[in-house]
């Protein structure tokens, strides 16, 4: 029992000496030294996945910290557009079907060797599968033939038009043959892998025969810490320089030497409605919901002001697809959304379940917003929290749920990546969206070669998911990057990526 | 009445006093708890006792009923644990043999578990988010302590006299074991709930501060502190409140365990 007391008057006087604060020891000299030796460290929240192979790799945090190692015939820019890389250039056929790449001169791999035709010719045959595997990557399964056309030219043949299909091509370009991208990858972008300890760390270094711009940076450690509070230490200690992905809260933690750059997460974050179950088979009832919903109060409450308010299934950063005008096309009015709910037969409300995936802090808290926000115009709504493979299982694939809070992302730079999830014959469609008009624009949107006619096409229907109040849509959550002070030149992207090839110490 | 010594006497007023808030709490709050109309990170003030929370919720308010949440979580896995423990105790003190040993043993396996741990994977394997699954899981983690604690005052009264002439004048086993043994463990009983109860309130803060607990918006201690955690700088106060509510509580009882074993003349 003496113990007993023992241990909580010493946990009392510990819990002091955290409010107080620790002495702050030698933060400056670690960072100094690491300045003057050209090295960054990243902080990111979690480990890579098991084997580093570009056509391998599933999670957005490795292909995060990969995107400096490798590159495709294409590479995205932090604009949305895509440049060549690996590619000096490319012509399209007539009939859209063939696309021939002329390859850059001198484009090296890490190991030294040079990019020849057939290490193109190697990858892109790897993951469409074109060796009789299954194909690594899925959407380069319309890929049917690829091949050397000479040194420098390949020609890829695809089984139909397609309009995405060249953005696809910034799958990575790897060297014919190597059996290690597992363990040690070897690609073409401005860095090249060093050394990998598991749990730990991924070391990076500049790669001096870079083909581009050469990078700032001499050497780039990425430090996994998975736990939060300890990535805010660790950036207090000086242990490293730069992490992604911050909450408001943990900036706020940081004091005087980091500077907060603000991006977006390029997440389309919302109150998923499942339109096929009561009450929200009823337009009239999703309206009321929309209208219920103040998105700018849960950026408020839950964000501190930070994030982008949206109003259908695009995000801000595809500011090709983005209407401005749909964000507020149904502005918080509790009287309107009363008035709705009582048109569709529910006077006093009704309950209702908000399904969260419990790994997602800022989705929970979003939906205690909502819960707040939706008891004003007379709808209680209960929290559940379920795991992520049970979310998956359920709500996703088994679309067993009323509502649920989640975002959702682009797989690849395309609106169709976004917007063919809501088509009704879709296998993924998981808010059982059905509108025949969407349905039918989608068709017209793939059937269209012209860029601006297929942009209006997929604007058109981003606006139909707005006008039959698909979803509650909310925001797309800002991306808070912290960097300590002296380090510039961070780019952010549509995509989920870190760039680190314009990141340099300021002189 | 034995005299009440002084840890039992301030044990129970620093209890009542919180069982008073506590009741009070299920019947009214100065705010509604899950609202969110203040500022965000308010300080104490008179407004608003103990400041408010990220949300801007009344950080008062939230206690009072996270105490209840955690409170009522404490009792049932307390309960669950004592009468599940008491019986399996009782019966493999009072019959020793075969019985005794497979129990004991099994419990030794279940002890051996860190008790976090095996709650945890109770809770995985019944679902988490639902409030009696925690209760569920801490009350199993709770049966072996109480287990081995009666097992042993009831094999030591086994063959005391008052039993022998009790079986002498014919009274069923179940008659001896419940009317007159039971009563005479309660020197023992009684702290071993206290502590028990206070492992209770510290391993129901544990889970909800590892967010397997209650589901938000509920508040209970143990979550609140969570949540505070990573508000130290921004809000100490919630931090403290919340932390302090939980100290208050487990040291009044504590207070009172310490008291019950000294009354009983047995110090440990």
């Amino acid at each position: 029992m003496k113990k007993k007391l023992l241990a909580i008057l010493l946990l009392g006087s510990l819990l002091g000496a955290v409010l107080t604060g620790c002495g702050d020891g030698s933060a400056e000299q670690v960072t100094e030294d690491r300045s003057a030796a050209n090295e960054l460290v990243v902080g990111i929240a979690q480990d890579l996945d098991n084997s580093l192979d570009p056509h391998v790799v599933v999670a957005a945090g490795t292909k995060e910290v990969m995107f400096n190692v490798f590159e495709g015939l294409m590479k995205p820019t932090s604009t949305g557009d895509l440049i060549p890389a690996v590619a000096e250039d490319y012509t399209v056929s007539d009939d859209h079907l063939t696309y021939t790449f002329t390859l850059r001169e001198g484009v090296k791999f890490h190991n030294g060797d040079t990019v020849a035709a057939e290490d193109v010719v190697y990858s892109i045959a790897r993951c469409a599968g074109l060796n009789g595997s299954e194909p690594l990557v899925e959407a380069l399964s319309v890929v049917t033939d690829v091949k050397a056309v000479d040194e420098r030219t390949v020609a890829i043949t695809i089984a139909e038009p397609s309009n995405e299909f060249i953005s696809y091509m910034t799958t990575a370009i790897l060297p014919a043959d190597y059996d290690r991208q597992d363990t040690a990858p070897v690609g073409t972008g401005p860095f090249k892998f060093v050394s990998r300890a598991a749990q730990d760390n991924i070391v990076l270094e500049k790669f001096d025969e870079y083909w581009g711009t050469p990078v700032y940076l001499d050497k780039v450690t990425f430090k996994i810490i998975e736990n939060a509070d300890s990535l805010v230490m660790s950036l207090q200690s000086g242990a490293i320089d730069l992490c992604a992905h911050l909450t408001s809260t943990q900036i706020d933690q940081l004091g005087d030497d980091f500077n907060v750059a603000e991006g977006t997460m390029n997440l389309v974050q919302a109150m998923y409605l499942n339109n096929a179950v009561a009450p929200f088979d009823d337009i009239r009832v999703r309206q009321a919901l929309c209208y219920a919903v103040d998105k700018q109060g849960v950026l408020d409450i839950a964000f501190d002001g930070y994030g982008s308010p949206i109003g259908t299934s695009i995000y801000p950063a595809f500011g090709k697809y983005f209407d401005e005008s749909l964000i507020d096309y149904y502005p918080h009015n509790v009287e309107k959304a009363k008035s709705l709910l009582a048109e569709a037969g529910y006077p006093d409300g009704f309950t209702m379940s908000i399904t969260v995936p419990s790994n997602y802090q800022p989705h929970i808290d979003t939906a205690q917003v909502l819960v707040e926000q939706l008891r004003a115009v007379g709808v209680e709504a209960k929290i559940e929290l379920v795991e992520w493979g049970t979310w998956v299982e359920e709500a996703y694939v088994g679309r067993n749920f009323q509502s649920t809070v989640v975002g959702v992302d682009a797989s690849n730079m395309t609106a169709r990546a976004l917007l063919e999830r809501f088509t009704s014959a879709y296998g993924k469609n998981f808010i059982n969206y059905n509108s025949a008009e969407y349905d039918a624009l989608f068709e017209q949107a793939l059937a269209t070669y012209d860029d601006a006619a297929q942009t209006e096409l997929y604007k058109a229907m981003a606006a139909d998911l707005t006008k039959n109040a698909a979803n509650v849509y909310i925001q797309d959550l800002a991306d808070l990057v912290a960097v300590r002070k002296g380090v510039e030149g961070l780019n952010f992207y549509p995509i989920y990526v870190l760039d680190l090839s314009t990141v340099r110490y300021a002189d | 009445m034995k005299h009440l010594n002084g840890y039992l006497k301030t044990g129970l007023i620093l209890t009542g006093f919180l069982t008073v808030f506590i009741v009070l709490g299920f019947f009214w709050t100065p705010y509604d708890p899950t609202a969110m109309d203040a500022k965000k990170f308010l300080a104490p003030s008179l407004q608003h006792l103990m400041g408010t929370d990220n949300f801007g919720r009344d950080i008062f308010s939230r206690v009072l009923k996270g105490a209840g949440t955690t409170f009522g979580i404490a009792v049932a896995t307390v309960a669950i644990g004592a009468v599940l423990g008491t019986l399996v105790g009782a019966l493999t003190g009072f019959f020793g043999g075969i019985v005794d040993d497979v129990l004991m043993r099994i419990n030794d396996a279940l002890t051996a578990f860190p008790s976090i741990l095996l709650a945890l994977v109770i809770i995985s394997l019944l679902g988490p988010g639902k409030k009696y699954n925690v209760v569920l899981a801490l009350g199993a983690v709770f049966v072996p302590s109480f287990a081995r604690v009666t097992r042993t005052a009831f094999a030591g009264l086994r063959d005391v006299n008052y039993v022998k002439s009790a079986r002498l004048m014919g009274a069923s086993n179940s008659r001896i074991l419940w009317v007159h043994i039971l009563p005479n463990t309660m020197n023992v009983l009684l702290p071993a709930l206290t502590i028990g109860f206070n492992n209770a309130v510290l391993a129901e803060a544990s889970m909800s501060y590892l967010g397997i607990g209650v589901t938000p918006p509920d508040a209970s201690l143990g979550y609140m502190l969570s949540e505070a955690q990573s508000m130290l700088t921004r809000a100490p106060w919630y931090a403290l409140s919340t932390g302090l509510t939980i100290i208050l509580l487990v040291f009044g009882v504590g207070l009172i365990g310490e008291g019950l074993q000294r009354r009983s003349g047995e110090v440990s």
